[in-house]
Protein backbone atom coordinates (compact mmCIF):
# COMPACT_ATOMS: atom_id res chain seq x y z
CA UNK A 1 0.00 0.00 0.00
CA UNK A 2 1.29 3.37 -0.96
CA UNK A 3 2.27 5.66 1.90
CA UNK A 4 -0.04 8.39 0.63
CA UNK A 5 -3.09 6.14 0.93
CA UNK A 6 -1.99 4.91 4.34
CA UNK A 7 -1.56 8.44 5.65
CA UNK A 8 -4.88 9.55 4.14
CA UNK A 9 -6.60 6.66 5.86
CA UNK A 10 -5.19 7.54 9.27
CA UNK A 11 -5.93 11.24 8.81
CA UNK A 12 -9.46 10.38 7.77
CA UNK A 13 -10.02 8.31 10.91
CA UNK A 14 -8.59 11.15 13.00
CA UNK A 15 -10.96 13.57 11.26
CA UNK A 16 -14.03 11.49 12.07
CA UNK A 17 -12.85 11.29 15.67
CA UNK A 18 -12.45 15.06 15.67
CA UNK A 19 -16.10 15.46 14.62
CA UNK A 20 -17.13 13.35 17.63
CA UNK A 21 -15.10 15.62 19.89
CA UNK A 22 -16.71 18.71 18.32
CA UNK A 23 -20.15 17.19 18.91
CA UNK A 24 -19.53 16.18 22.51
CA UNK A 25 -17.69 19.28 23.78
CA UNK A 26 -20.84 21.49 23.86
CA UNK A 27 -22.63 18.81 25.91
CA UNK A 28 -19.83 18.68 28.46
CA UNK A 29 -19.67 22.47 28.57
CA UNK A 30 -23.44 22.72 29.10
CA UNK A 31 -23.35 20.14 31.88
CA UNK A 32 -20.37 21.76 33.58
CA UNK A 33 -21.85 25.27 33.45
CA UNK A 34 -25.33 24.23 34.51
CA UNK A 35 -24.01 22.22 37.43
CA UNK A 36 -21.47 24.84 38.49
CA UNK A 37 -23.78 27.86 38.24
CA UNK A 38 -26.91 25.96 39.24
CA UNK A 39 -25.61 24.52 42.48
CA UNK A 40 -24.72 28.06 43.57
CA UNK A 41 -28.44 28.91 43.69
CA UNK A 42 -29.48 25.74 45.48
CA UNK A 43 -30.87 26.26 48.97
CA UNK A 44 -34.09 25.58 50.85
CA UNK A 45 -35.61 28.84 49.64
CA UNK A 46 -35.25 27.72 46.03
CA UNK A 47 -37.75 24.94 46.63
CA UNK A 48 -40.11 26.65 49.04
CA UNK A 49 -40.30 30.35 48.16
CA UNK A 50 -42.02 32.39 45.46
CA UNK A 51 -39.92 34.31 42.88
CA UNK A 52 -38.28 37.40 44.42
CA UNK A 53 -38.60 40.95 43.06
CA UNK A 54 -35.87 41.93 40.58
CA UNK A 55 -32.62 43.06 42.16
CA UNK A 56 -29.08 43.61 41.04
CA UNK A 57 -27.61 44.80 44.33
CA UNK A 58 -25.36 42.72 46.55
CA UNK A 59 -28.11 41.85 49.00
CA UNK A 60 -31.53 40.94 47.68
CA UNK A 61 -34.77 39.67 49.08
CA UNK A 62 -34.36 35.92 49.12
CA UNK A 63 -36.70 33.91 46.96
CA UNK A 64 -37.01 30.77 44.96
CA UNK A 65 -38.91 28.98 42.29
CA UNK A 66 -41.10 26.78 44.45
CA UNK A 67 -44.18 27.62 42.42
CA UNK A 68 -42.40 26.75 39.17
CA UNK A 69 -41.39 23.34 40.53
CA UNK A 70 -44.95 22.75 41.69
CA UNK A 71 -46.29 23.94 38.32
CA UNK A 72 -43.99 21.69 36.31
CA UNK A 73 -45.01 18.69 38.42
CA UNK A 74 -48.72 19.46 37.94
CA UNK A 75 -48.36 20.06 34.20
CA UNK A 76 -46.34 16.90 33.65
CA UNK A 77 -48.76 14.82 35.73
CA UNK A 78 -51.71 16.18 33.79
CA UNK A 79 -50.08 15.63 30.42
CA UNK A 80 -49.05 12.12 31.44
CA UNK A 81 -52.61 11.35 32.47
CA UNK A 82 -53.74 12.41 28.99
CA UNK A 83 -50.87 11.20 26.85
CA UNK A 84 -49.81 7.89 28.38
CA UNK A 85 -53.13 5.93 28.35
CA UNK A 86 -54.05 7.15 24.86
CA UNK A 87 -50.53 6.46 23.65
CA UNK A 88 -50.39 2.94 25.06
CA UNK A 89 -53.80 1.90 23.69
CA UNK A 90 -52.88 3.36 20.33
CA UNK A 91 -49.62 1.39 20.55
CA UNK A 92 -51.60 -1.78 21.26
CA UNK A 93 -53.63 -1.12 18.13
CA UNK A 94 -50.55 -0.59 15.97
CA UNK A 95 -48.81 -3.70 17.26
CA UNK A 96 -51.67 -6.17 17.78
CA UNK A 97 -54.32 -5.10 15.26
CA UNK A 98 -52.53 -2.73 12.93
CA UNK A 99 -50.93 -5.17 10.54
CA UNK A 100 -52.66 -3.33 7.71
CA UNK A 101 -52.41 -0.05 5.83
CA UNK A 102 -54.31 1.90 8.52
CA UNK A 103 -51.99 0.60 11.22
CA UNK A 104 -48.89 1.57 9.32
CA UNK A 105 -50.26 4.99 8.48
CA UNK A 106 -51.10 5.64 12.14
CA UNK A 107 -47.50 4.81 12.89
CA UNK A 108 -46.13 6.91 10.07
CA UNK A 109 -48.31 9.91 10.94
CA UNK A 110 -47.23 9.50 14.57
CA UNK A 111 -43.61 9.89 13.49
CA UNK A 112 -44.43 12.97 11.44
CA UNK A 113 -46.60 14.39 14.24
CA UNK A 114 -43.73 14.02 16.70
CA UNK A 115 -41.66 16.12 14.29
CA UNK A 116 -44.03 19.09 14.25
CA UNK A 117 -42.39 22.08 15.98
CA UNK A 118 -43.61 22.37 19.56
CA UNK A 119 -44.44 26.07 19.12
CA UNK A 120 -47.04 25.01 16.54
CA UNK A 121 -48.66 22.83 19.22
CA UNK A 122 -48.78 25.97 21.33
CA UNK A 123 -50.54 27.85 18.52
CA UNK A 124 -53.04 25.01 18.09
CA UNK A 125 -53.90 24.90 21.78
CA UNK A 126 -54.18 28.68 21.80
CA UNK A 127 -56.77 28.57 19.02
CA UNK A 128 -58.56 25.52 20.36
CA UNK A 129 -58.59 26.14 24.11
CA UNK A 130 -57.08 29.44 25.22
CA UNK A 131 -59.33 31.62 23.04
CA UNK A 132 -62.60 29.87 24.04
CA UNK A 133 -61.61 29.82 27.73
CA UNK A 134 -60.47 33.46 27.53
CA UNK A 135 -57.05 33.00 29.03
CA UNK A 136 -54.03 30.85 29.73
CA UNK A 137 -54.73 27.91 32.03
CA UNK A 138 -53.33 24.75 33.55
CA UNK A 139 -55.82 22.77 31.47
CA UNK A 140 -54.51 24.27 28.25
CA UNK A 141 -50.91 23.56 29.29
CA UNK A 142 -51.69 19.95 30.20
CA UNK A 143 -53.51 19.37 26.93
CA UNK A 144 -50.67 20.93 24.93
CA UNK A 145 -48.02 18.73 26.54
CA UNK A 146 -50.33 15.69 26.60
CA UNK A 147 -51.04 15.92 22.88
CA UNK A 148 -47.29 15.99 22.28
CA UNK A 149 -46.87 12.84 24.33
CA UNK A 150 -49.46 10.81 22.41
CA UNK A 151 -47.49 10.12 19.20
CA UNK A 152 -44.26 9.52 21.15
CA UNK A 153 -45.78 7.01 23.57
CA UNK A 154 -47.87 5.41 20.81
CA UNK A 155 -44.92 4.60 18.57
CA UNK A 156 -42.46 3.64 21.29
CA UNK A 157 -44.94 1.34 23.05
CA UNK A 158 -45.89 -0.24 19.70
CA UNK A 159 -42.19 -0.90 19.26
CA UNK A 160 -42.03 -2.44 22.74
CA UNK A 161 -45.05 -4.67 22.11
CA UNK A 162 -43.60 -5.91 18.83
CA UNK A 163 -40.55 -7.24 20.65
CA UNK A 164 -42.74 -9.72 22.58
CA UNK A 165 -42.16 -13.06 20.83
CA UNK A 166 -45.01 -14.36 18.68
CA UNK A 167 -44.86 -17.68 20.49
CA UNK A 168 -46.58 -16.04 23.48
CA UNK A 169 -49.44 -14.83 21.28
CA UNK A 170 -49.72 -18.30 19.75
CA UNK A 171 -49.65 -20.00 23.15
CA UNK A 172 -52.39 -17.72 24.42
CA UNK A 173 -54.43 -18.33 21.31
CA UNK A 174 -53.96 -22.09 21.59
CA UNK A 175 -55.31 -21.99 25.13
CA UNK A 176 -58.50 -20.46 23.78
CA UNK A 177 -57.88 -17.09 25.39
CA UNK A 178 -59.68 -14.39 23.54
CA UNK A 179 -57.82 -11.91 21.41
CA UNK A 180 -58.56 -8.89 23.60
CA UNK A 181 -57.27 -10.62 26.69
CA UNK A 182 -54.26 -11.83 24.74
CA UNK A 183 -53.51 -8.22 23.75
CA UNK A 184 -53.63 -7.13 27.38
CA UNK A 185 -51.47 -10.09 28.29
CA UNK A 186 -48.90 -9.03 25.73
CA UNK A 187 -49.05 -5.47 27.09
CA UNK A 188 -48.52 -6.81 30.62
CA UNK A 189 -45.60 -8.83 29.31
CA UNK A 190 -43.94 -5.75 27.83
CA UNK A 191 -44.75 -3.56 30.83
CA UNK A 192 -41.13 -2.76 31.61
CA UNK A 193 -40.46 -1.57 28.10
CA UNK A 194 -43.72 0.40 28.01
CA UNK A 195 -42.91 2.01 31.37
CA UNK A 196 -39.48 2.92 30.01
CA UNK A 197 -41.03 4.47 26.93
CA UNK A 198 -43.48 6.48 29.03
CA UNK A 199 -40.69 7.70 31.32
CA UNK A 200 -38.64 8.87 28.34
CA UNK A 201 -41.68 10.70 26.99
CA UNK A 202 -42.10 12.37 30.39
CA UNK A 203 -38.45 13.42 30.35
CA UNK A 204 -38.92 14.89 26.92
CA UNK A 205 -42.10 16.79 27.87
CA UNK A 206 -40.66 18.15 31.13
CA UNK A 207 -38.16 20.20 29.13
CA UNK A 208 -40.71 21.72 26.76
CA UNK A 209 -41.10 25.48 26.85
CA UNK A 210 -42.52 26.76 23.59
CA UNK A 211 -46.00 25.19 23.91
CA UNK A 212 -46.34 26.56 27.44
CA UNK A 213 -45.79 30.14 26.25
CA UNK A 214 -49.14 29.96 24.47
CA UNK A 215 -51.05 27.59 26.76
CA UNK A 216 -50.17 27.56 30.45
CA UNK A 217 -48.73 31.06 30.53
CA UNK A 218 -46.78 32.09 33.60
CA UNK A 219 -47.71 32.94 37.15
CA UNK A 220 -45.95 34.59 40.07
CA UNK A 221 -48.07 32.64 42.53
CA UNK A 222 -48.75 29.09 43.60
CA UNK A 223 -51.20 26.82 41.79
CA UNK A 224 -54.66 28.33 42.19
CA UNK A 225 -56.98 26.23 40.08
CA UNK A 226 -57.08 24.48 36.73
CA UNK A 227 -58.47 27.54 34.98
CA UNK A 228 -55.62 29.85 35.99
CA UNK A 229 -52.17 30.32 34.47
CA UNK A 230 -49.40 28.38 36.14
CA UNK A 231 -45.65 28.77 36.60
CA UNK A 232 -43.21 26.26 35.14
CA UNK A 233 -39.45 25.76 35.40
CA UNK A 234 -38.86 26.07 31.67
CA UNK A 235 -40.87 29.27 31.25
CA UNK A 236 -39.05 30.78 34.21
CA UNK A 237 -35.68 29.90 32.72
CA UNK A 238 -36.62 31.82 29.57
CA UNK A 239 -38.19 34.70 31.49
CA UNK A 240 -35.35 35.12 33.98
CA UNK A 241 -32.46 34.44 31.60
CA UNK A 242 -33.57 37.22 29.26
CA UNK A 243 -34.05 39.66 32.14
CA UNK A 244 -31.29 42.11 33.13
CA UNK A 245 -31.34 41.28 36.86
CA UNK A 246 -28.56 39.32 38.52
CA UNK A 247 -30.73 37.51 41.09
CA UNK A 248 -33.17 36.40 38.39
CA UNK A 249 -30.38 35.12 36.17
CA UNK A 250 -29.01 33.11 39.07
CA UNK A 251 -32.44 31.55 39.59
CA UNK A 252 -32.59 30.69 35.87
CA UNK A 253 -29.38 28.67 36.28
CA UNK A 254 -30.84 26.97 39.34
CA UNK A 255 -33.98 26.01 37.41
CA UNK A 256 -31.83 24.70 34.55
CA UNK A 257 -29.91 22.57 37.05
CA UNK A 258 -33.11 20.99 38.40
CA UNK A 259 -34.35 20.43 34.85
CA UNK A 260 -31.11 18.81 33.71
CA UNK A 261 -31.07 16.57 36.78
CA UNK A 262 -34.62 15.37 36.03
CA UNK A 263 -34.24 14.97 32.27
CA UNK A 264 -30.78 13.45 32.11
CA UNK A 265 -31.48 11.48 35.30
CA UNK A 266 -34.43 9.74 33.65
CA UNK A 267 -32.47 9.15 30.46
CA UNK A 268 -29.46 7.71 32.26
CA UNK A 269 -31.59 5.67 34.65
CA UNK A 270 -33.48 4.12 31.77
CA UNK A 271 -30.20 3.36 30.04
CA UNK A 272 -28.84 1.56 33.08
CA UNK A 273 -32.03 -0.43 33.71
CA UNK A 274 -32.37 -1.59 30.12
CA UNK A 275 -28.72 -2.56 30.02
CA UNK A 276 -28.84 -4.75 33.12
CA UNK A 277 -31.93 -6.56 31.93
CA UNK A 278 -32.38 -7.04 28.22
CA UNK A 279 -36.11 -7.17 27.60
CA UNK A 280 -36.17 -9.56 24.66
CA UNK A 281 -33.27 -10.37 22.50
CA UNK A 282 -34.89 -12.15 19.61
CA UNK B 1 -66.39 -22.11 20.52
CA UNK B 2 -66.83 -18.84 18.69
CA UNK B 3 -63.50 -17.32 17.68
CA UNK B 4 -64.55 -13.73 18.24
CA UNK B 5 -66.78 -12.57 21.06
CA UNK B 6 -68.53 -9.27 21.53
CA UNK B 7 -65.76 -8.20 23.94
CA UNK B 8 -63.25 -8.86 21.20
CA UNK B 9 -65.08 -6.66 18.74
CA UNK B 10 -65.53 -3.92 21.33
CA UNK B 11 -61.87 -3.97 22.33
CA UNK B 12 -60.78 -3.84 18.72
CA UNK B 13 -62.97 -0.82 18.04
CA UNK B 14 -61.71 0.83 21.20
CA UNK B 15 -58.10 0.53 20.10
CA UNK B 16 -58.96 1.73 16.59
CA UNK B 17 -60.80 4.73 18.02
CA UNK B 18 -57.91 5.64 20.31
CA UNK B 19 -55.34 5.14 17.56
CA UNK B 20 -57.43 7.44 15.39
CA UNK B 21 -56.67 10.22 17.88
CA UNK B 22 -53.24 10.37 16.21
CA UNK B 23 -54.82 10.78 12.78
CA UNK B 24 -57.42 13.17 14.18
CA UNK B 25 -54.76 15.35 15.81
CA UNK B 26 -53.16 15.64 12.45
CA UNK B 27 -56.33 16.88 10.79
CA UNK B 28 -57.02 19.24 13.69
CA UNK B 29 -53.62 20.93 13.30
CA UNK B 30 -54.35 21.88 9.71
CA UNK B 31 -58.05 22.69 10.17
CA UNK B 32 -57.62 24.88 13.24
CA UNK B 33 -54.60 26.76 11.97
CA UNK B 34 -56.38 27.44 8.68
CA UNK B 35 -59.53 28.66 10.38
CA UNK B 36 -57.61 30.57 13.06
CA UNK B 37 -55.73 32.58 10.47
CA UNK B 38 -58.72 33.31 8.24
CA UNK B 39 -58.49 37.06 8.90
CA UNK B 40 -55.10 37.38 7.25
CA UNK B 41 -55.18 34.36 4.98
CA UNK B 42 -57.16 36.37 2.44
CA UNK B 43 -54.13 38.61 1.93
CA UNK B 44 -52.61 35.72 0.07
CA UNK B 45 -48.96 35.51 -0.82
CA UNK B 46 -48.25 39.08 0.25
CA UNK B 47 -47.95 37.57 3.71
CA UNK B 48 -44.89 35.66 2.64
CA UNK B 49 -43.25 38.17 0.32
CA UNK B 50 -43.82 41.41 2.18
CA UNK B 51 -41.50 42.85 4.82
CA UNK B 52 -43.94 45.28 6.40
CA UNK B 53 -45.37 44.33 9.76
CA UNK B 54 -47.70 46.94 11.25
CA UNK B 55 -51.01 46.83 13.06
CA UNK B 56 -52.88 46.22 9.84
CA UNK B 57 -50.39 44.87 7.30
CA UNK B 58 -48.50 41.67 7.99
CA UNK B 59 -45.56 40.30 6.07
CA UNK B 60 -43.22 37.62 7.32
CA UNK B 61 -40.53 37.79 4.65
CA UNK B 62 -37.77 38.77 7.16
CA UNK B 63 -38.76 35.92 9.49
CA UNK B 64 -38.95 33.39 6.69
CA UNK B 65 -35.52 34.58 5.56
CA UNK B 66 -34.20 34.24 9.12
CA UNK B 67 -35.64 30.73 9.50
CA UNK B 68 -34.16 29.62 6.19
CA UNK B 69 -30.73 31.18 6.77
CA UNK B 70 -30.33 29.88 10.33
CA UNK B 71 -31.41 26.39 9.20
CA UNK B 72 -28.99 26.60 6.26
CA UNK B 73 -26.12 27.51 8.60
CA UNK B 74 -27.05 24.61 10.86
CA UNK B 75 -27.06 22.18 7.93
CA UNK B 76 -23.85 23.50 6.35
CA UNK B 77 -21.87 23.09 9.56
CA UNK B 78 -23.90 20.33 11.19
CA UNK B 79 -24.27 17.76 8.43
CA UNK B 80 -20.55 17.16 7.79
CA UNK B 81 -19.94 16.88 11.55
CA UNK B 82 -22.92 14.55 11.98
CA UNK B 83 -21.85 12.30 9.13
CA UNK B 84 -18.38 12.17 10.66
CA UNK B 85 -19.88 11.20 14.02
CA UNK B 86 -22.05 8.57 12.32
CA UNK B 87 -19.04 7.11 10.50
CA UNK B 88 -17.00 7.01 13.69
CA UNK B 89 -19.80 5.38 15.67
CA UNK B 90 -20.72 2.76 13.07
CA UNK B 91 -17.46 2.02 11.24
CA UNK B 92 -14.58 2.80 13.56
CA UNK B 93 -15.49 2.67 17.25
CA UNK B 94 -16.18 -0.72 18.79
CA UNK B 95 -17.43 -2.04 22.10
CA UNK B 96 -17.44 0.25 25.11
CA UNK B 97 -16.12 3.31 23.27
CA UNK B 98 -18.95 3.03 20.75
CA UNK B 99 -21.69 2.74 23.36
CA UNK B 100 -20.22 5.47 25.57
CA UNK B 101 -19.90 7.98 22.72
CA UNK B 102 -23.27 6.96 21.33
CA UNK B 103 -24.76 7.62 24.75
CA UNK B 104 -23.20 11.09 24.93
CA UNK B 105 -24.54 12.01 21.50
CA UNK B 106 -28.00 10.79 22.54
CA UNK B 107 -27.80 12.91 25.69
CA UNK B 108 -27.19 15.92 23.46
CA UNK B 109 -30.68 15.32 22.06
CA UNK B 110 -32.18 15.09 25.54
CA UNK B 111 -31.03 18.53 26.73
CA UNK B 112 -34.09 20.83 26.75
CA UNK B 113 -33.92 23.59 24.17
CA UNK B 114 -34.40 26.34 26.75
CA UNK B 115 -31.22 25.12 28.45
CA UNK B 116 -29.43 25.43 25.09
CA UNK B 117 -30.77 28.97 25.01
CA UNK B 118 -29.53 29.74 28.52
CA UNK B 119 -26.09 28.30 27.83
CA UNK B 120 -25.96 30.00 24.45
CA UNK B 121 -26.82 33.37 25.95
CA UNK B 122 -24.31 33.35 28.80
CA UNK B 123 -21.49 31.10 27.61
CA UNK B 124 -21.50 30.69 23.83
CA UNK B 125 -22.44 34.22 22.79
CA UNK B 126 -19.69 36.05 24.75
CA UNK B 127 -17.20 33.47 23.50
CA UNK B 128 -18.17 33.98 19.87
CA UNK B 129 -18.38 37.76 19.99
CA UNK B 130 -15.03 38.26 21.72
CA UNK B 131 -12.90 35.58 20.08
CA UNK B 132 -14.48 34.23 16.91
CA UNK B 133 -16.49 36.96 15.16
CA UNK B 134 -13.80 39.73 15.23
CA UNK B 135 -11.31 37.23 13.83
CA UNK B 136 -13.68 36.05 11.07
CA UNK B 137 -14.63 39.62 10.19
CA UNK B 138 -11.00 40.68 9.98
CA UNK B 139 -9.92 37.93 7.62
CA UNK B 140 -13.11 37.04 5.76
CA UNK B 141 -14.90 40.38 6.00
CA UNK B 142 -14.61 40.88 2.23
CA UNK B 143 -17.28 38.19 1.84
CA UNK B 144 -20.64 39.96 2.29
CA UNK B 145 -22.04 37.40 4.73
CA UNK B 146 -19.11 37.95 7.11
CA UNK B 147 -18.98 41.69 6.65
CA UNK B 148 -19.87 44.30 9.21
CA UNK B 149 -21.95 47.18 7.84
CA UNK B 150 -20.67 50.56 9.02
CA UNK B 151 -21.95 51.42 12.42
CA UNK B 152 -20.83 52.99 15.64
CA UNK B 153 -20.14 49.69 17.41
CA UNK B 154 -19.01 46.51 15.65
CA UNK B 155 -22.09 44.64 14.50
CA UNK B 156 -21.12 41.58 16.51
CA UNK B 157 -20.81 43.67 19.65
CA UNK B 158 -23.89 42.22 21.35
CA UNK B 159 -23.25 38.75 20.03
CA UNK B 160 -26.88 37.87 19.44
CA UNK B 161 -27.17 37.36 15.70
CA UNK B 162 -28.29 35.09 12.88
CA UNK B 163 -24.88 33.39 13.06
CA UNK B 164 -25.16 32.71 16.80
CA UNK B 165 -28.63 31.22 16.33
CA UNK B 166 -27.30 29.15 13.43
CA UNK B 167 -24.47 27.80 15.58
CA UNK B 168 -26.77 26.79 18.44
CA UNK B 169 -29.02 25.07 15.88
CA UNK B 170 -25.96 23.28 14.54
CA UNK B 171 -25.30 21.82 17.99
CA UNK B 172 -28.97 20.90 18.36
CA UNK B 173 -29.38 19.07 15.03
CA UNK B 174 -26.16 17.06 15.33
CA UNK B 175 -27.67 14.31 17.54
CA UNK B 176 -30.65 13.83 15.19
CA UNK B 177 -28.71 13.83 11.93
CA UNK B 178 -25.95 11.70 13.45
CA UNK B 179 -28.34 9.11 14.92
CA UNK B 180 -30.29 8.61 11.69
CA UNK B 181 -27.12 8.56 9.57
CA UNK B 182 -25.58 6.04 11.95
CA UNK B 183 -28.62 3.79 11.64
CA UNK B 184 -28.39 4.12 7.87
CA UNK B 185 -24.70 3.15 7.92
CA UNK B 186 -25.34 0.22 10.27
CA UNK B 187 -28.01 -1.01 7.86
CA UNK B 188 -25.48 -1.30 5.04
CA UNK B 189 -24.85 -5.02 4.47
CA UNK B 190 -21.36 -6.21 5.28
CA UNK B 191 -20.92 -7.52 1.76
CA UNK B 192 -20.57 -3.89 0.64
CA UNK B 193 -17.59 -3.42 2.95
CA UNK B 194 -16.09 -6.81 2.17
CA UNK B 195 -16.25 -6.14 -1.56
CA UNK B 196 -14.26 -2.94 -1.11
CA UNK B 197 -11.71 -4.59 1.19
CA UNK B 198 -11.31 -7.43 -1.30
CA UNK B 199 -10.22 -4.84 -3.85
CA UNK B 200 -7.56 -3.67 -1.39
CA UNK B 201 -9.35 -0.59 -0.15
CA UNK B 202 -8.37 1.09 3.08
CA UNK B 203 -11.07 1.79 5.67
CA UNK B 204 -11.47 5.35 4.42
CA UNK B 205 -11.77 4.20 0.82
CA UNK B 206 -14.21 1.44 1.71
CA UNK B 207 -16.49 3.84 3.58
CA UNK B 208 -16.26 6.64 1.02
CA UNK B 209 -16.72 4.45 -2.05
CA UNK B 210 -18.86 1.61 -0.92
CA UNK B 211 -20.68 2.29 2.35
CA UNK B 212 -21.67 5.95 2.09
CA UNK B 213 -23.05 5.61 -1.42
CA UNK B 214 -25.20 2.70 -0.29
CA UNK B 215 -26.51 4.65 2.69
CA UNK B 216 -27.00 7.85 0.69
CA UNK B 217 -30.79 7.99 0.89
CA UNK B 218 -30.69 7.37 4.64
CA UNK B 219 -28.28 10.27 5.10
CA UNK B 220 -30.45 12.49 2.90
CA UNK B 221 -33.43 11.57 5.09
CA UNK B 222 -31.38 12.61 8.12
CA UNK B 223 -30.71 15.98 6.49
CA UNK B 224 -34.44 16.51 5.88
CA UNK B 225 -35.28 15.74 9.51
CA UNK B 226 -32.42 17.91 10.72
CA UNK B 227 -33.81 20.77 8.65
CA UNK B 228 -37.29 20.24 10.09
CA UNK B 229 -35.86 20.42 13.60
CA UNK B 230 -33.82 23.55 12.89
CA UNK B 231 -36.62 25.32 11.05
CA UNK B 232 -39.09 24.87 13.90
CA UNK B 233 -36.78 25.32 16.86
CA UNK B 234 -38.05 28.11 19.04
CA UNK B 235 -36.60 28.68 22.49
CA UNK B 236 -32.87 28.61 21.80
CA UNK B 237 -33.35 30.80 18.74
CA UNK B 238 -35.61 33.38 20.37
CA UNK B 239 -32.95 33.85 23.05
CA UNK B 240 -30.00 34.16 20.66
CA UNK B 241 -31.10 35.77 17.40
CA UNK B 242 -31.83 39.27 18.66
CA UNK B 243 -35.43 39.40 17.40
CA UNK B 244 -35.02 42.23 14.92
CA UNK B 245 -37.14 42.41 11.79
CA UNK B 246 -34.40 42.84 9.22
CA UNK B 247 -33.27 41.14 6.07
CA UNK B 248 -29.53 41.53 6.23
CA UNK B 249 -26.86 39.82 4.21
CA UNK B 250 -24.42 39.93 7.10
CA UNK B 251 -24.80 36.96 9.38
CA UNK B 252 -23.48 38.97 12.31
CA UNK B 253 -26.62 41.08 12.28
CA UNK B 254 -29.62 40.27 14.51
CA UNK B 255 -32.57 38.63 12.82
CA UNK B 256 -35.86 36.93 13.44
CA UNK B 257 -37.43 33.57 12.62
CA UNK B 258 -41.02 32.43 12.22
CA UNK B 259 -40.88 30.41 15.43
CA UNK B 260 -39.25 33.17 17.47
CA UNK B 261 -41.77 35.66 16.10
CA UNK B 262 -44.62 33.56 17.49
CA UNK B 263 -42.91 33.01 20.83
CA UNK B 264 -41.96 36.65 21.22
CA UNK B 265 -45.08 38.48 20.08
CA UNK B 266 -48.06 36.26 20.82
CA UNK B 267 -48.64 37.62 24.30
CA UNK B 268 -48.41 41.19 23.02
CA UNK B 269 -50.64 40.74 19.99
CA UNK B 270 -53.34 43.34 20.49
CA UNK B 271 -55.78 43.01 17.62
CA UNK B 272 -57.57 39.92 16.27
CA UNK B 273 -55.78 40.56 12.97
CA UNK B 274 -52.37 40.41 14.67
CA UNK B 275 -53.30 37.13 16.36
CA UNK B 276 -54.49 35.80 13.03
CA UNK B 277 -51.19 36.80 11.41
CA UNK B 278 -49.22 34.99 14.10
CA UNK B 279 -51.38 31.89 13.66
CA UNK B 280 -50.70 32.11 9.93
CA UNK B 281 -46.97 32.21 10.71
CA UNK B 282 -47.61 28.99 12.66
CA UNK B 283 -49.39 27.58 9.64
CA UNK B 284 -46.38 28.30 7.41
CA UNK B 285 -44.19 26.61 10.01
CA UNK B 286 -46.55 23.62 10.14
CA UNK B 287 -46.64 23.19 6.37
CA UNK B 288 -42.88 23.47 5.89
CA UNK B 289 -42.04 21.14 8.77
CA UNK B 290 -44.76 18.70 7.72
CA UNK B 291 -43.42 18.51 4.16
CA UNK B 292 -39.79 18.05 5.18
CA UNK B 293 -40.57 15.67 8.02
CA UNK B 294 -42.91 13.66 5.78
CA UNK B 295 -40.29 13.41 3.03
CA UNK B 296 -37.60 12.43 5.51
CA UNK B 297 -39.74 9.69 7.07
CA UNK B 298 -40.73 8.42 3.63
CA UNK B 299 -37.08 8.19 2.60
CA UNK B 300 -36.23 6.29 5.79
CA UNK B 301 -39.07 3.88 5.17
CA UNK B 302 -38.01 3.25 1.60
CA UNK B 303 -34.41 2.88 2.64
CA UNK B 304 -35.32 0.26 5.25
CA UNK B 305 -37.43 -1.60 2.69
CA UNK B 306 -34.61 -1.82 0.16
CA UNK B 307 -32.35 -3.00 2.97
CA UNK B 308 -34.80 -5.78 3.81
CA UNK B 309 -34.99 -6.70 0.15
CA UNK B 310 -31.19 -6.75 0.00
CA UNK B 311 -30.92 -9.06 2.98
CA UNK B 312 -32.70 -11.80 1.04
CA UNK B 313 -30.10 -11.82 -1.73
Amino acid sequence: MKLRRFVFDKLWIAATFATVVIAVVPLLSILADVVYQGIASMNIDFFTQLPPPPCSAATCTPGGLGNAIQGTIILVALSGAIGIPIGIISGIYISEYGNNSYGSSVRFLGDVLAGIPSIVTGVLVYVLIVIPLRGYSVTAGGIALGSMMIPIVSNTSAEALKTVPNSIREASHALGIRKWRTSLLIAAHAKRAIATASLLAIARITGETAPLLLSAGISQLWFSGLDHPIASLTFYIYYFATSPYANWKALAWGAAFILIVIVLGINMGVRIITRTKEVYSS
Amino acid sequence: MKRTSRADVLFRYLTIAVASVVVGLFAIYFLELFSGSSLTLSEGLAFIFSSTWTDVVFGVYPMLWGSLVTSAIALCIGVPISVGVAIFLSEIARGKLRSALGFLVEMLAAVPSVVYGLWGLFILTPLLSTYVYPFVEQYLGFIPIFSCPDSFVPCYFYGVSIMTAGIILTIMIIPIVAAISRDALLAVPNSQREAAYALGATKAEAVNMSVLSYARSGVIAAVFLGFARAFGETMAVVMLIGNERAVSVSLFHPGYTLASLIANEFSEASSPAAVSALIEAGLVLLIVSFLTSFTGRLLIRRFLKTREAASYI
